[in-house]
C-alpha cells in the first residue's frame, strides 16, 4: 500500500505508518505532522522525532515511553504537551518508521 | 400452541464510538501482580491518546502510599498461577525472592518500579485518585500519599468522572 506525502510516494501500512524508513524526509514528516494535528514541528518536536527514528535505525525497535522520557532530553510531561495523542506513536509516525508494538 | 418471538440479537450498542475515548481504571489489590496490570493499562491508554484516570481502593492504595509503595510484593501463598506449592510459598523470604526475580524480568522489558511508574503515569496527564472510604477506614491522611495523587474522592465522584468512558476493575 502506498500514500503520497509532500509529493513523495511512500510505502505505508493500513494506518499510515511508513514501512521503509529510507523513503522518509523532513517534508514528509511535516505533512504527516499536520495530518495528526501538529501544525508546526518545533525544535523540541524534532528532538523527539529524531531520537525515536535513530533509536529505531540502530536497534530495530522504537523506544518505550519510559526511555523516551529519560533519554530523549524531553521529559514525559513535555512529551505529552508536544504530542497530546501519544508521543511514542506519533513520533514514530512522523519519523517515518513502522508503528511501535511495545506495551510500555 | 403459542410461539414467542425472540428479540433480534443486539449487534452494536447505539451511540457508542468505535474507538475508546476515556478509561477509568480501578486498582483494588495490593500485591505486585494486583497492581501492575492496572498501571500498564493506564499508561497504555495514554500512549494511545486515550484519557485515563486511575482510582486506588482498598489494598491497591499501597501503590500510592509513601510508607508502602517501595515494598509491594508478589503473593506466593494462595497464588496458583505461580506454580509453587503453598507450603513452599510460605517459607520466610520466598515472597521477597520471587518479587526480586519478577522485578528483574520487568526491568528488562523497561517496566518501571511502582513509584516511578505512578510518577510517569501522572506525568502523562492521567488523574491519580485515592478512595475516600478506604482512606477513612485505614485512617490515612493526604500527607501519607505520594505527591502525584490528584485528589481523594468518593465513589460518586469517581462515577461522575468516569461518565462517558469505560470502567476497568482490577
Amino acid at each position: 500500500m502506498t500514500a503520497t506525502f509532500a509529493g513523495h510516494q511512500v510505502d505505508v501500512d493500513h494506518e499510515g505508518y511508513m514501512q521503509k524508513p529510507a523513503q522518509w524526509n523532513k517534508e514528509i514528516a511535516a505533512e504527516m505532522a499536520r495530518e495528526v494535528g501538529i501544525e508546526t514541528l518545533t525544535e523540541r518536536h524534532w528532538q523527539v522525532v529524531e531520537f525515536v527514528r535513530s533509536r529505531y535505525l540502530e536497534t530495530g525497535s522504537a523506544p518505550s515511553i519510559r526511555s523516551l522520557g529519560k533519554e530523549s532530553g524531553v521529559p514525559v510531561k513535555e512529551l505529552y504537551k508536544l504530542f497530546p495523542k501519544g508521543p511514542a506513536k506519533l513520533a514514530a509516525r512522523i519519523g517515518g518508521i513502522p508503528k511501535p508494538r511495545g506495551c510500555i | 400452541m403459542t410461539s414467542t418471538v425472540m428479540p433480534e440479537p443486539t449487534t452494536a450498542v447505539e451511540g457508542r464510538a468505535d474507538s475508546i475515548q476515556k478509561v477509568s481504571i480501578i486498582i483494588s489489590k495490593g500485591s505486585l501482580e494486583g497492581i501492575y496490570p492496572g498501571l500498564i493499562m493506564a499508561n497504555g491508554a495514554r500512549m494511545e491518546g486515550i484519557e485515563a484516570n486511575v482510582f486506588f481502593t482498598f489494598f491497591g492504595m499501597d501503590a500510592i502510599t509513601k510508607k508502602r509503595h517501595n515494598a509491594i510484593k508478589v503473593a506466593t501463598v494462595g497464588n496458583p498461577g505461580l506454580h509453587i506449592p503453598t507450603l513452599l510459598g510460605a517459607i520466610p523470604g520466598m515472597s521477597a525472592f520471587v518479587t526480586s526475580q519478577m522485578k528483574k524480568e520487568m526491568e528488562k522489558l523497561d517496566i518501571p518500579p511502582i513509584p516511578e511508574f505512578i510518577e510517569m503515569i501522572a506525568d502523562t496527564g492521567a488523574g491519580i485518585y485515592a478512595c475516600l472510604a478506604t482512606v477513612d477506614m485505614f485512617k490515612l491522611k493526604k500527607e501519607d500519599f505520594v505527591d502525584h495523587v490528584t485528589d481523594i474522592i468518593t465513589v460518586g465522584e469517581f462515577y461522575e468522572m468516569a461518565a462517558g468512558g469505560e470502567i476497568v476493575f482490577t
